[in-house]
């Protein structure tokens, strides 16, 4: 893994004159480095990791499994990345077992959701069924715990 | 009434921490970003904690064997036989304590006559004097220099060694310095003891934390495994500090005795702590490895940093501390310690709390995040510029 992708997993929200810094790299540099990861696809980009709960967001959101067709040539491909196009699909993997895609996908009410599975996603040729699973609460985003207070662990100043 | 004569005249002559001296200046400062501490910053990886809770839920709340559980010592004793190429038989030869500091305590009691001699390296732990003093022992400093890189070497031993010279004390890879010694050095080290017939006490605490080379102890020297005691524990390496658990190896009738100290005394060490401490050697190496790994590359970077800074900087080999020579800016260890922290607010502590030879020098501890480094050493780099300016 390159230095500079493993300081920002590491690093948190580290800004370019720090990585800089880390990296011992102009800030030129850095963003140079950064623009051929995203060049390269492997920088996708970066996002902010929010408790939507405490936003009052009205974000529904939804877990569907898929089971689909897979086709002479192109296996599941073709037909995953159609769905994943679509705006309200947030990831989609391609899953072992008794389905064959795992859909996350998100929208403003149940009504928007539930509409989009069964007027676009079902209704595409090759799904065979959709089983769709409402999420109630999240207890871990990505990484961070939601609402279990994370107290910044006591350390003593000095120690030996 | 005058309480203080009834206090032992060993404890009263003890000198009182240098560490504790600026840990009561800086714990009543506020916003300081602080180099000054010797733990990790990671709180220990969940599943070691979660080990602790479940013994508790299924009821482990009983005293152990005095030398522990044996299911920890088995574990123990695969550990230090596959990482360490020694092995003990978890049966007799391994104990299981209240850190490494009381595994440090019972051995130096176990085999200190009043008078024997005890020789340690310095700079080093703030403990290892006291401790051989509260066993009525005589300490025996051997100094390590920067132009070793703080390993210990043969010539110094020689200086130093002086008749009735019985144990050897070793903190490889050492806090403060990070310094540690090679295979051939070790080898040298070795030889020395056995002509000298003395029995080593090898406090391995930071070895996991081996950044260059490959450690290596010296127990597992020819000739060693039978004139050596080997501590360790969990603190660093797998961030419990706070679970105070850690062992000792060594020859079966040492542990023995070390054991009648410590059945009389602390009677077995807490049997949540050494639950979670299974866990840890069975199920811990990831997470210790990606500790290790950060470690690595914070060391990189601050000691890059005292450096460019100005402050002469050797590349700790092992351990989270970097001890960086501070003379160059004109000022003692402690004023320089003092300054920085009253005009930048960034605590490092004086090298003279490990020992009069630390003079000169400061400890970094870099087992903190990025953000802080980066902070802290534009600090220290602004104070040292100020220093300069003023001069």
């Amino acid at each position: 893994m390159k230095p500079i992708v493993k300081l920002l997993l590491e690093g948190g929200s580290l800004n370019t004159a720090q990585l800089a810094q880390v990296l011992k790299l102009s800030e030129a540099d850095v963003n140079r480095q950064l623009d051929e990861l995203k060049a390269q696809r492997v920088l996708l980009g970066f996002r902010p990791v929010l408790n939507l709960a405490h936003e009052d967001s009205g974000v529904v959101r939804a877990v569907i499994e898929v089971r689909i067709t897979p086709e002479r040539g192109g296996g599941f491909n073709r037909l995953a990345e159609r769905i994943s196009r679509f705006d309200e699909v947030e990831s989609c993997f391609l899953m072992s077992g008794g389905y064959d895609l795992l859909v996350f996908v998100n929208g403003s009410s149940l009504q928007k959701v539930a509409a989009f599975v069964s007027e676009k996603l079902a209704s595409i040729e090759g799904v065979l069924s959709t089983a769709t699973h409402f999420m109630l609460r999240s207890y871990k985003e990505q990484g961070f715990l939601l609402d279990v207070k994370t107290e910044e662990a006591e350390r003593l100043k000095v120690s030996p | 009434m005058d309480s203080s004569r009834y206090i032992a005249k060993h404890v009263v002559n003890l000198p009182k921490s240098g560490i504790r001296d600026f840990f009561e200046i800086v714990s009543k400062m506020k916003d300081v970003i602080s180099l000054g501490i010797g733990e990790p910053d990671f709180d220990t990886p969940w599943h070691i904690r979660e080990a602790g809770i479940y013994a508790l839920e299924k009821g482990r709340t009983h005293y152990t064997s005095n030398l522990g559980l044996i299911e920890l010592r088995r574990a123990v004793s695969k550990y230090v036989g596959e990482n360490y190429s020694v092995s003990y038989a978890p049966e007799n030869e391994v104990i299981i304590t209240v850190g490494v500091s009381e595994a440090l305590d019972i051995a130096c009691r176990a085999l200190i006559n009043p008078g024997d001699k005890v020789m340690f390296h310095q700079p080093c732990y703030v403990s290892y004097s006291p401790s051989v003093t509260l066993a009525h022992g005589v300490a025996v400093p051997v100094p390590t220099f920067a132009k070793d890189n703080f390993a210990l070497t043969v010539e110094a031993l020689r200086a130093a060694w002086q008749p009735g010279c019985k144990l050897l004390m070793l903190n490889l890879p050492c806090n403060p310095t990070g310094g540690t010694c090679d295979r051939a050095q070790i080898e040298a080290i070795a030889k020395f003891a056995i002509e000298k017939d003395l029995i080593v006490l090898s406090d391995e605490i930071y070895s996991e934390l081996t950044f260059e080379g490959v450690h290596t102890s010296i127990a597992s020297i020819a000739g060693m495994k039978e004139r050596t005691i080997f501590l360790h524990g969990f603190s660093k390496a797998f961030a419990m500090t706070g679970w105070r658990i850690g062992y000792a190896c060594g020859p079966a009738t040492l542990i023995e005795a070390m054991m009648k100290v410590h059945q009389y005394s602390m009677l077995c060490a807490s049997i949540i702590s050494q639950e979670a401490a299974i866990e840890a050697l069975l199920r811990g190496e990831d997470g210790m490895k990606k500790m290790r790994d950060q470690y690595h590359r914070r060391r990189d970077f601050i000691v890059r940093r005292f450096n460019e800074i100005g402050l002469k900087c050797h590349l700790p080999r092992g351990s989270f501390y970097a001890f960086p020579d501070v003379s160059a800016t004109g000022l003692n260890e402690k004023d320089f310690a003092v300054g920085l922290l009253q005009a930048e607010r960034v605590a490092m502590v004086p090298g003279t709390a490990f020992g009069a030879n630390g003079s000169g020098f400061c400890r970094a501890c870099f087992a903190t995040s990025y953000e802080q480094l980066i902070e802290a050493s534009n600090r220290i780099e602004r104070h040292v510029q100020s220093l300069a300016a003023k001069k």
